[in-house]
């Protein structure tokens, strides 16, 4: 769930009325199974990895079935010490998650036709993922409002059982450096920086983030330098926009 | 143990749902209401990789050769591959491999 999210809002032809109906769902899901099974491969490793920060297999999977958030959970969890800091965690959670923002936003003009239970519920299994097939069923024309929700729950589904397996595998071994498995959350980080790389205009926002973040984490404690990296990030990138 | 509920842990997975869910619900509730400049948009796109960008980077500064060298293998490899199996596989190689050479 750490694709890239791009942002296009309300100028398509929308139709009178969204449906939502089981069969939409019921094309969602199995439209987004294949999509799914991708996102359990990320799931498993969320599960090994929070394990290794010190979660259980039950405070895991409670993560993976209440947050649904990949990229969020996995950041978290690069963040989570004992003790647990509470701010920076949550914080953190929120601001990467900011882009839901946008995505929720695009949905808009379909989804203002559904009732609030309709529409407030098909969000919280919002992902990356499904949110992008939605879509694109959504402008071909196809007003099924009820695709976002059944997506959701095949991304809910595996991404929770994905999270049960790691888990469960990660509290089996018990010196994660014999496996290479401490430089495992690094090589995640690197991987998810990769797909999320849009080209050369990224280049000045991400040194000014890293450059903060190192600045920031020699001067200040704990881990606060991810929040003031990734603001002033953001906040050049606003700076330099031109429109 | 592993079937353990921490409540403290729980409140923090709570409050974590709670503020993906706000930002979740709340484009559709608040954008509806509230127009968001494609300035504001940029700057929200960019945040999940500046926060990557923002944990690597002091973890990087601080990390032995190995560490370097390995992590410059995983960017390659996910560049080329876009496979995350694949570039985390050779990652796990590559930092094995390393430290017993260096």
């Amino acid at each position: 769930m750490g694709g890239k999210t791009t942002s296009q809002q309300g100028d398509e032809a929308v139709p009178e009325s969204t449906t939502f109906s089981l069969a939409g769902a019921r094309k969602g899901f199995l439209a987004c199974v294949p999509v799914a099974l991708g996102v359990a491969g990320y799931g498993v490793l969320f599960g090994v990895l929070a394990r290794q920060a010190g979660l259980t297999v039950a405070e895991s999977t409670l993560m993976s079935a209440t947050v649904v958030a990949g990229a969020a959970q996995v950041i978290a969890i690069g963040v989570w010490e004992q003790p647990i800091p509470v701010a920076v965690v949550v914080g953190t959670v929120f601001i990467v998650n900011l882009r839901y923002l946008l995505m929720g936003a695009s949905l808009r003009p379909w989804f203002r036709n559904l009732s609030p239970l309709q529409a407030y519920g098909s969000v919280f299994v919002m992902a990356d993922e499904n949110w992008a097939l939605t879509m694109q069923e959504l402008r071909s024309g196809n007003p099924t409002g009820a695709f976002l929700l059944g997506s959701g729950i095949a991304i809910w589904v595996f991404w929770v059982l994905a999270t049960v397996v790691g888990a469960a595998a990660g509290g089996v071994i018990d010196n994660p450096a014999t496996y290479g498995l401490d430089f495992m959350l690094t090589a995640v980080f690197v991987t998810i920086a990769v797909g999320l790389w849009e080209g050369r205009s990224d280049l000045v926002p991400w040194l000014v983030a890293g450059g903060v973040a190192v600045g920031t984490a020699q001067l200040l404690g704990g881990e606060w330098y991810i929040l003031f990296g990734g603001l002033a990030g953001a906040g050049v990138e606003m700076v330099r926009y031109d429109d | 143990m592993t079937i353990e509920l921490d409540p403290f842990v729980v409140a923090v997975i709570a409050a974590m749902g709670v503020a993906t869910y706000v930002t979740k619900a709340g484009g559709l509730w608040l954008l509806g209401r509230v127009d968001l400049s494609p300035r504001v948009e940029s700057g929200l796109e960019i945040l999940p990789g500046a926060i990557i960008v923002s944990i690597l980077a002091p973890e990087l500064v601080g990390g032995t050769l190995a560490t370097w060298l390995a992590a410059g293998i995983v960017l390659v490899v996910a560049w080329r591959t876009d496979s995350i199996t694949i570039s985390l596989g050779t990652g796990v190689v590559a930092i094995l491999a390393l430290r017993a050479v260096l």
